[in-house]
């Protein structure tokens, strides 16, 4: 059998495929040499074999028949082996797989080895994929190893113990002897791993919290030789020793001085020092500030320092790297609760950031502007804000609408102002608005008793402009329907009254009806503003009952009865015509079924009626009679529309 | 961390570290969404997002992006930091590193991976005892592999006598 193909090869091979087809043509065949040589135990090239599968694995191909293999290579004695099998063993065998547990063995047998790399690949593996169940079984031997004086083993296993906590919370007890002296390591990396677990410890249990208070001066200590300490090359950074060990110092101290005034007092100057003294001009000194930031707003700092902390975050906002400036609206967001004025003096900045480039950024900025939005600066902030929704990207448009609704219900300063923000959150970005807003408005609409004239024109007046949002459009048409009457009448005392007939809104609302961009919803709030001003706009019919011309006057009141006493007969009178047989133009004439109220229409010599239909006197296009003209349209128009109607 | 990938312009995957169990299925769509996010976004945007309860954070190094998930808690600025410690622990390993190393040598990229970062901590924040840490490695492994050499044919030897 000739030797398996070499990694590289199978590489170069599978870059050549011009298609996925033949891609996993090639993969195929590998595979299946693959799984004949696994088959023949194949020692040698077992390493090669599986280091080749798990390339395939990362293209995407299954590769669960391998799991077996790594299994085999962490049992081999060379290194080599070794390191390919851990390495297969944290790609493929999660805890989820029944194999997983079959390493516990050689983990403990590694975790033992005289060799230091291959006692660290069995802490590596252990503390990145380990279950509940293994860590029980090896937390004793991460102890131990947590005790050594190799610095190497010490800090990985101080890690491992990090994630063995996190499987198995109980077992947070046994590593507590081991911490003892963790913090007197001169070697950075055992440091940095001590912290971090000394971290974990102290977020998961008050009480190791409590226990290590008393560390808070040797933190403090660590940290400021970091900073006074001259330049080393070993950890520096853009001129800063040790930025990662730094970071996680003041995280540690955040947690034990969250609600201790001891430790917040014992932390004060160093915390004053590092946010003085760090260098800002690159990113990895912003990193410190950023955290210095975080505790000094966390922990029981003087009211000094937590300025100092937010004028830090205000010189973020004006920083020209976006990164720093969408963490300091981030740090914001979380600190304007507590520190609602000092936030509010970078107000203009914030409001500023609004107008910025970047869609993180525009999102912290919105959210952190309606945080501050208050009584006082309700109006200027509305305008920024209003701006916004306008020239935003789609995606923020809904939260902004809610959230300008919600801003203005709080603090509007009048109810013209209310009034006149809906009506410009509806017609710039009324299609985003969210469907629970629209019974909210209408309620607010209604409680706002003296504004009705003023909101009916306003919405219909937008209504004359645009149809296509839906949520204007059935607020508009709610409104016209209960207040229809105001806007005929000119009674707004807001601004200027516009002049509008009966008969130009109720084309306005059967337009609704008919268009392609009303969703049904919609239509079915046009129809009932409809049939609302069936009875508010009766009175129309009144005002030609003292017309000179008496045929007008007899019919408008006539109609008018017929609205008011014999409202009963509404549908009957309205029903459908029968069709009718051509007559002559001058024949009889046919009569409204009535119960005798009315008389038969003469034939009217002043408005020659419509050649085929004699019954058009019923409908002539006069406009005394509009609305029978507007219900003789909807017998043409739409059959099933009227009926419905009238089933109601 | 709860993950670090590396992934081409295109978005085909060059490094996948998982530092919590994540179903299979899972992961590949993990890895769709974040190709997708991060390879739709402007030129000049920030480099961090919001995805589900995790903060992403990404920075390209020529043609590769290296992506990660982080906590809530966890300080975005200085995960800028580590994804560039990573570049310049591979830079110094490979000599000027770009992606063709990394995926004709994606082991050796793990192994430095797990040098550096543990559970998804930091271990080691010197580059060079990081560095000669690796050389050990490598080290012992040719050494190893000169042994078993040595052994095979030395039993090689032995049937052929015997």
């Amino acid at each position: 059998m000739p030797a398996p193909i070499r990694l590289r090869e199978l590489i170069r091979t599978i870059r050549t495929a011009r298609t996925q087809a033949e891609e996993r043509e090639m993969i195929q065949k590998e595979c299946a040499a693959i799984r004949s040589s696994f088959r023949e135990e194949d020692n040698t090239y077992r390493c090669r074999n599986v280091a080749k599968l798990l390339y395939m694995h990362m293209l995407g191909y299954p590769a669960h028949f391998g799991q077996l293999e790594c299994l085999k290579l962490i049992a081999s004695q060379k290194f080599t082996d070794k390191r390919i099998g851990y390495l297969g063993a944290m790609l493929l065998l999660d805890e989820r797989q029944d194999v997983h547990l079959l390493m516990t063995n050689c983990i403990k047998n590694d975790l033992n080895h005289s060799t230091q790399y291959v006692q660290g690949l069995a802490l590596c593996t252990l503390g990145c994929m380990g279950s509940s169940e293994m860590c029980r079984d090896l937390a004793g031997e991460v102890e131990k190893l947590l005790k050594t004086s190799n610095s190497y083993l010490r800090k990985k296993a101080a890690l491992c113990a990090v994630h063995v906590i996190r499987k198995v919370p109980e077992l947070m007890e046994m590593f507590l002897p081991a911490t003892k002296n963790l913090l007197s390591e001169k070697n950075h990396g055992v440091l940095h791993t001590s912290v971090v677990l000394l971290t974990e410890m102290c977020e998961r249990s008050p009480d190791m919290l409590l226990h290590f208070r008393k560390l808070v001066p040797q933190l403090v200590r660590i940290l400021k030789n970091l900073i006074m300490s001259g330049y080393s090359p070993e950890h520096d950074v853009s001129g800063i020793s040790d930025p990662f060990l730094q970071v996680r110092i003041l995280r540690l101290l955040r947690i034990l001085g969250r609600s201790d005034d001891d430790s917040s007092e014992a932390m004060n100057d160093i915390l004053a020092q590092v946010a003085t003294n760090t260098e800002t001009s690159k990113n990895v000194g912003n990193a410190i500030l950023y955290e210095t930031v975080l505790t000094i707003m966390d922990i029981k700092s003087e009211s000094g320092l937590r300025v100092l902390a937010i004028n830090i975050l205000g010189r973020f906002l004006l920083n020209n790297d976006k990164n720093i400036r969408y963490v300091a609206l981030t740090s914001l967001l979380k600190t304007v609760q507590t520190d609602h004025n000092a936030v509010q003096r970078h107000r203009s900045t914030i409001v500023d950031c609004l107008k910025d480039l970047d869609v993180s950024i525009k999102r912290r900025a919105m959210e952190l502007s309606f945080a501050l939005v208050n009584g006082n600066n309700i109006r200027g902030m509305m305008k920024e804000l209003l701006y916004f929704l306008d020239s935003c990207d789609p995606e923020f448009k809904a939260d902004c609408a809610s959230g300008v609704f919600l801003a203005a219900e709080k603090y509007a300063p009048s109810k013209r102002w209310h009034i006149d923000t809906i009506m410009r959150v509806l017609t710039t970005a009324g299609s985003y608005v969210r469907d629970d807003s629209v019974p909210n408005l209408i309620q607010l609409i209604t409680n706002s008793v003296e504004m009705h004239a003023y909101t009916v024109q306003r919405l219909y007046k937008a209504l004359l402009d645009d149809i296509s949002q839906q949520p204007l459009v059935q607020v508009s048409s709610w409104c016209i329907g209960e207040y229809g009457d105001l806007l005929v009448s000119g009674q707004c005392e807001e601004e200027e009254p516009i002049q509008v007939t009966e008969d130009e809104v109720l084309d306005v609302l059967e337009g609704l009806l008919v268009s392609n961009l009303s969703t049904p919803v919609t239509r079915g709030y046009s129809l009932t503003a409809i049939m609302k001003l069936s009875t508010r706009f009766s009175s129309v019919v009144s005002i030609y009952g003292s017309s000179i011309d008496v045929e007008l006057q007899q019919r408008a009141v006539e109609y008018n009865a017929l609205f008011k006493k014999y409202d009963h007969m509404r549908p009957a009178l309205l029903e459908r015509m029968p069709i009718m047989e051509k007559t002559a133009s001058n024949g009889p004439t046919e009569i409204v079924q009535t119960n005798g109220e009315t008389e038969p229409s003469v034939p009217d010599t002043k408005h020659p009626p419509l050649v085929t239909q004699p019954a058009n006197q019923v409908t002539a296009r006069s406009h005394d009679i509009s609305v029978f003209t507007i219900d003789g349209s909807f017998f043409v128009t739409d059959d099933v529309l009227l009926n419905q109607w009238f089933n109601i | 961390m709860h993950f670090l990938l590396l992934f081409s312009r295109q978005g085909k995957l060059r490094l996948q570290k998982w530092f919590t169990p994540v179903p299979e299925r899972e992961k590949k769509k993990i890895v769709r969404d974040m190709t997708t996010m991060v390879l739709g976004r402007k030129p000049r945007s920030c480099n961090f997002l919001h995805w589900k309860d995790l903060k992403i954070v990404y920075k390209k190094y020529a043609s590769l992006y290296f992506c990660c998930g982080l906590d809530a808690e966890e300080n975005e600025l200085l995960a800028l930091e580590v994804l560039h410690r990573y570049v310049e622990l591979l830079d110094k390993y490979f000599g000027n590193v770009c992606e063709l190393d990394i995926i004709f040598n994606f082991e050796k990229a793990y192994f430095i991976l797990d040098e550096f970062l543990l559970g998804g901590e930091v271990q080691e924040t010197s580059k060079q005892v990081l560095s000669r840490s690796i050389e050990a490695s490598d080290m012992l492994q040719e050494v190893c592999f000169g042994r078993s050499c040595l052994l095979s044919v030395l039993s090689i030897i032995f049937s052929v006598v015997l």
